[in-house]
């Protein structure tokens, strides 16, 4: 073997060197394809294996959900959010709700705080159980998958039966929640606490510890907290750089003041880090539901609304913390039975257009990686 | 940094800006188009503002004019307000971008181009982004006729 390369002269060696050089390609990455996990396509610009430049094109399933909104009565609109982030959609409802009760100055029971920061909390269990399972999928292991399913089953069954829906609830209504929970509520939750508690650990021993994950996220997609903060990124993947940007710290809304929770943040800025930041972020979400789910003062689930609610004209804004991030609800009104103008300013948008700036010199497989890292759910990029 | 120091710091840069508290829960500050640029980069690098923190940004269509919103916080300081741009000219909007000072506004523009219509100056790459490139019209404008899409109750 070792003849065949001598026979090759000095001149053949440096024209296999210059053949080597490579020339920058384009590669569509989606519409269609498994882990955008939506219909997104991200064109890429690559030198070889490694990303140059990430242009994602958006806008699939835009379904103009602010246009309908300007026909809509206040109480449709809330329908209309579950439709944007569907793994978040009781927080959607929620951030819709509270923008409503501030335009109407309506105070709403404390029962009604309680029992919507529970729901929001086993919303983000749920979604991120969703997230940790197809994490694993996208990179090759499909066990956490079904343990992530197994476990976001417990959660949906507690949704139907209080609310009747296991996905798009709709059980948020301006003024309260639509109907009182049902009585086998804080049995069953409590039971899944139990249950949770043991298997969230099972987590992390399949998959932080794990030698090939590790390898594949840490120091994969750096997002520095500059960038963060620029590009708007919020939620757990704002978080993992150091961007302090939990809407339930800094504007406490329902219970979130009255119960005790740390806001996760980490400066690994990767793809690491983000993992980490939604695996600490259950534990908390676990501890938040421990200190409501007894306390959950007796009173009505519905404070009186008018049937036709015109908010006074002005402008409000509601911020909320869903699973991926800051949801902003911006609500113009005309004192008209429909508002004049709505801006969902929707997490995984803002989220979404940094991914430039992570991929840039890193190989296109940890692209699927950083993707996942953002968890992004595609209707609400699009609304 | 509370309300009324702000507005004494607006009004050194852009004496002619106009305020108001009113129906809404942070400060709001309206300028004319030539104002915006000077006024955005001076509130995001002046240290005693810091508005690093774009949380949105959006356009509206008030029939007799546009505007875009901007929805600023600082980081350091936690201090929010509303910055906002009226554009009398309904034939011809624009305005000068501020993506160079919030990444953010890249994609936020985009979307209120593609939606509005409205031009921002000096825009590195603006196209539309939910819709498709031959869509006629621009949706979230008032007199916004689809005859198709839209059913009139």
């Amino acid at each position: 073997m070792s003849n065949i390369f001598s026979l090759i002269s000095d001149k053949e060696k440096q024209s296999t060197s210059s053949a080597t050089e490579t020339q920058e390609y384009f590669v569509n990455m989606g519409p269609q394809h498994p882990s955008t996990h939506g219909v997104l396509r991200l064109l890429l610009t690559l030198d070889g294996e490694i990303i140059r430049k990430v242009e994602p094109h958006i806008g699939y399933i835009h379904r103009s959900i602010e246009k309908m909104c300007e026909k809509d009565s206040y109480q449709q609109i809330v329908h209309l959010t579950d439709r944007m982030d569907y793994l978040s959609c009781h927080i959607n409802n929620e951030a819709v709700c509270l923008a409503v009760e501030k335009g109407l100055q309506l105070e709403v029971p404390d029962r009604v705080k309680y029992i919507r920061t529970i729901i929001s909390e086993l919303t983000r269990l749920s979604s991120h159980q969703l997230w940790w399972g197809v994490m694993g999928m996208d990179l090759g292991a499909i066990t956490t998958f079904l343990y992530g399913f197994r476990d976001r089953e417990q959660i949906i069954d507690i949704f139907e039966e209080t609310c009747g829906a296991r996905l798009t609830m709709n059980y948020n209504v301006p003024g309260g929640v639509m109907f009182d929970i049902h009585p086998n509520f804080q049995k069953r939750t409590k039971d899944f606490l139990k249950y949770f508690k043991e298997k969230l650990p099972e987590y992390d021993e399949l998959l932080t510890g794990n030698v090939i994950f590790t390898e594949r996220t840490k120091d994969i997609g750096y997002l520095s907290k500059e960038d963060a903060i620029s590009y708007g990124v919020t939620g757990p993947s704002g978080r993992a750089s150091g961007f302090s940007c939990d809407v339930r710290k800094k504007d406490p809304y329902s219970a979130y003041d009255r119960v005790d929770f740390k806001e996760i943040i980490r400066t690994d800025c990767d793809s690491y880090g983000r993992y980490k930041v939604r695996i600490a972020e259950m534990y908390e979400s676990l501890h938040i539901i421990e200190q409501l789910i007894d306390n959950i003062p007796e009173g009505d689930f519905k404070a009186k609304t008018k049937a036709v609610i015109k908010l006074p004209p002005g402008e409000y804004y509601q911020r909320v913390e869903t699973a991926r991030g800051e949801l902003g609800v911006y609500i113009i009104s005309d004192n008209k039975k429909s508002p004049y103008r709505v801006k969902f300013r929707s997490p995984g948008f803002s989220n979404l257009f940094a991914l430039d700036t992570m991929a840039k010199g890193y190989k296109i497989a940890d692209l699927v990686a950083m993707m996942s890292t953002l968890d992004l759910v595609i209707p609400d990029i699009d609304r | 940094m509370n309300n009324d120091e702000l507005k004494n710091m607006i009004l050194k840069v852009v004496p002619e800006a106009e305020f108001s508290e009113e129906g809404s829960e942070f400060l709001n500050v309206t300028v004319t188009p030539e104002h915006l640029h000077k006024l955005a980069e001076d509130l995001k690098s002046n240290k005693d503002t810091l508005l690093d923190y774009m949380f949105c940004l959006t356009g509206v269509d008030w029939v007799s004019h546009f505007m875009v919103v901007y929805h600023l916080e600082s980081t350091v300081h936690s201090h929010r307000m509303v910055l906002k741009v009226k554009i009398p000219d309904r034939v011809n909007p624009a305005v000068d971008t501020v993506s160079d000072i919030w990444r953010t506004a890249e994609y936020h523009e985009r979307e209120v181009y593609d939606l509005f219509g409205i031009k921002f100056n000096n825009h590195p790459d603006l196209r539309r982004i939910l819709l498709e490139e031959d869509w006629e019209g621009y949706p979230l404008r008032k007199d916004y006729k689809d005859e198709v899409n839209i059913v009139e109750l």
